[in-house]
């Protein structure tokens, strides 16, 4: 028993406090949040905006072009492995930049984009196209019927899909030690490179990703619940 | 009453692909009037309707509304729609919004009311038909007569120079009908110019100026109730009639 106990603690003192190793992980952790963060509202600019011009193009025929590019950049990110994305925008597109953080924003936001696009147009189809015409028949131009009255339902309704595509965008970011960026599982990573004890680190990296990941769905039952109680 | 010509319909014509809703449509409705378009499903009555603020964009013909084509390229399709309000036949409120936001929101901006200004009109309407009461509530906390009852005020917010109706009681209960009904009764009797699409002859024959029957999109008799209802001159019209009166 008193092994174990010292086993631990000498373990602990290891992989953690000898060389202030403790720093990999929170800075890794804040990286990684970051990147998530940025990623996450990119993705939702980019998403948004994509869903509206694939939507309008559904529903009225309009906009072929824009609808056809959008189509093609959805099939390109959809059909490719996010490493393959983020090694391809490092290394061919921004080559020239040291900012690797904002590489790694950059390549998940993009990525993310796409399946936020296919979750927010889904929400806009589900809405009555009455909605739509009320909203017209008042003098409301295309876009503003879209914003005031079509993507305010549209959006209530994907916002546990969004919710979800968040934690899929965290768990993604993991893949960033690729560019040479530490987050949070790069520092992990490097303490048992350091140590050669794989459990330590790996194990906490693990469970602060757990963490996050259970926070985050907490948010999003709790907004899911919110919703659906109140049928307006 | 004036004589004043507010809409003017010059053989319109639509087309869904290769079927024709429509053709060659002629009217005039002036300032004032109450037309009450009548006939068989299908016959295109919804298209002319929608046509009359481009819901619909037709295919052949011109619309005039106060004088401006409404059907050329050029003209500013939002402004002319914040003078025609039209009724849905299954409302259309917004449903994240309470019915006051429902109501003031178009004319805080489009017509860039303040916001006392524009809930000042919308209570004094909510007041008409009655339901000032329920201002705070959502639209899914109303009956389907009280929402229609809304969606007409919320119309009627934007100040038009016309209201368009489709079928705005065939979606409800039948004790409801008379609250809409009535209503429509009010405005016509303050003049509004209303072109209503319904299958309540009673009212037809109430309170309509002139009737306008049509079949397979095309107009096939337009006069007074009396005329339609009393006279028809076509086989049509006739076996519609028989029909709908049994
Ligand atoms: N968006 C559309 N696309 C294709 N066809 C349409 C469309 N809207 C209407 N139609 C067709 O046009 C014809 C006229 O339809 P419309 O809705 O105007 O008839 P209606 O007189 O209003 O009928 P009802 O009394 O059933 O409402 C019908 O044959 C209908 O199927
Ligand atoms: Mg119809």
């Amino acid at each position: 028993m008193g092994n174990i106990l010292e086993m631990l603690q000498n373990g602990f003192a290891r992989n953690f406090i000898t060389e202030d190793r403790y720093l990999f992980i929170v800075n890794g952790f804040f990286t990684t949040i970051q990147i998530t963060f940025f990623a996450v509202l990119l993705g939702i600019c980019v998403g948004f905006l994509i869903a509206m011009i694939r939507a309008t193009h559904d529903m009225t025929g309009k906009l072929k072009i824009p609808n056809y590019i959008c189509k093609l950049y959805l099939t390109l990110i959809r059909g490719t492995p996010t490493v393959v994305q983020l090694l391809m925008l490092n290394f061919i597109v921004f080559a020239s930049m040291n900012n690797k953080i904002m590489v790694a924003i950059l390549a998940f936001g993009i990525n993310s984009g796409a399946y936020v696009a296919e979750i927010v147009r889904s929400g806009i189809m589900s809405i009555d196209k009455g909605q739509m015409e009320a909203g017209r028949s008042l003098g409301f131009h295309y876009i503003q019927s879209m914003f005031y009255i079509v993507l305010p339902q549209a959006f209530k309704n994907v916002l546990p899909a969004l919710g979800n595509e968040m934690i899929v965008l965290l768990k993604e970011t993991a893949i960033s030690g690729y560019i040479a960026i530490q987050d949070l599982t790069k520092g992990g990573d490097i303490i048992r490179s350091r140590t050669y004890d794989a459990y330590f680190p790996l194990l906490t990296v693990a469970a602060i990703y757990l963490m996050i990941v259970m926070i985050m769905t907490y948010f999003v039952n709790r907004l899911e619940r919110r919703l659906r109680n109140s049928d307006h | 009453m004036t004589t004043e010509s507010l809409i003017r319909v010059e053989h319109l014509g639509k087309k869904f692909g290769e079927m024709k809703a429509l053709s060659d449509i002629n009217t005039e409705i002036k300032k004032g009037e109450v037309v009450v378009v009548i006939g068989p499903s299908g016959s295109g009555k919804s298209t002319f309707l929608r046509c009359l603020n481009l819901l619909e964009v037709p295919t052949e013909g011109k619309i005039f509304f106060e004088n401006v084509d409404i059907t050329d390229k050029k003209a500013d399709i939002n402004r002319h729609r914040q003078k025609m309000g039209m009724v849905f036949q299954h409302f259309n409120l917004f449903p994240h919004m309470t019915i006051l936001k429902n109501m003031i929101i178009a004319p805080m901006k489009l017509q860039k009311k303040s916001e006392k200004e524009a809930t000042d009109i919308a209570m004094e309407l909510l007041k008409r038909v009655g339901l000032e009461d329920r201002a705070n509530a959502y639209p899914s906390q109303l009956s389907g007569g009280q929402k229609q009852r809304i969606a007409i005020v919320r119309a009627l917010c934007m100040q038009p120079d016309v209201m368009l109706f489709d079928e705005p009681t065939s979606a409800l209960d039948p004790e409801m009908v008379g609250e809409v009904l009535e209503v429509m009764k009010g405005l016509a009797k303050e003049n509004m110019t209303m072109v209503v699409v319904t299958h309540e002859m009673g009212f037809a024959k109430e309170v309509a100026t002139r009737v306008m029957f049509m079949a397979d999109g095309k107009q096939v008799e337009e006069g007074t109730p009396k005329e339609i209802f009393e006279s028809p001159k076509s086989q049509r019209l006739k076996t519609f009639l028989a029909k709908v009166l049994f």
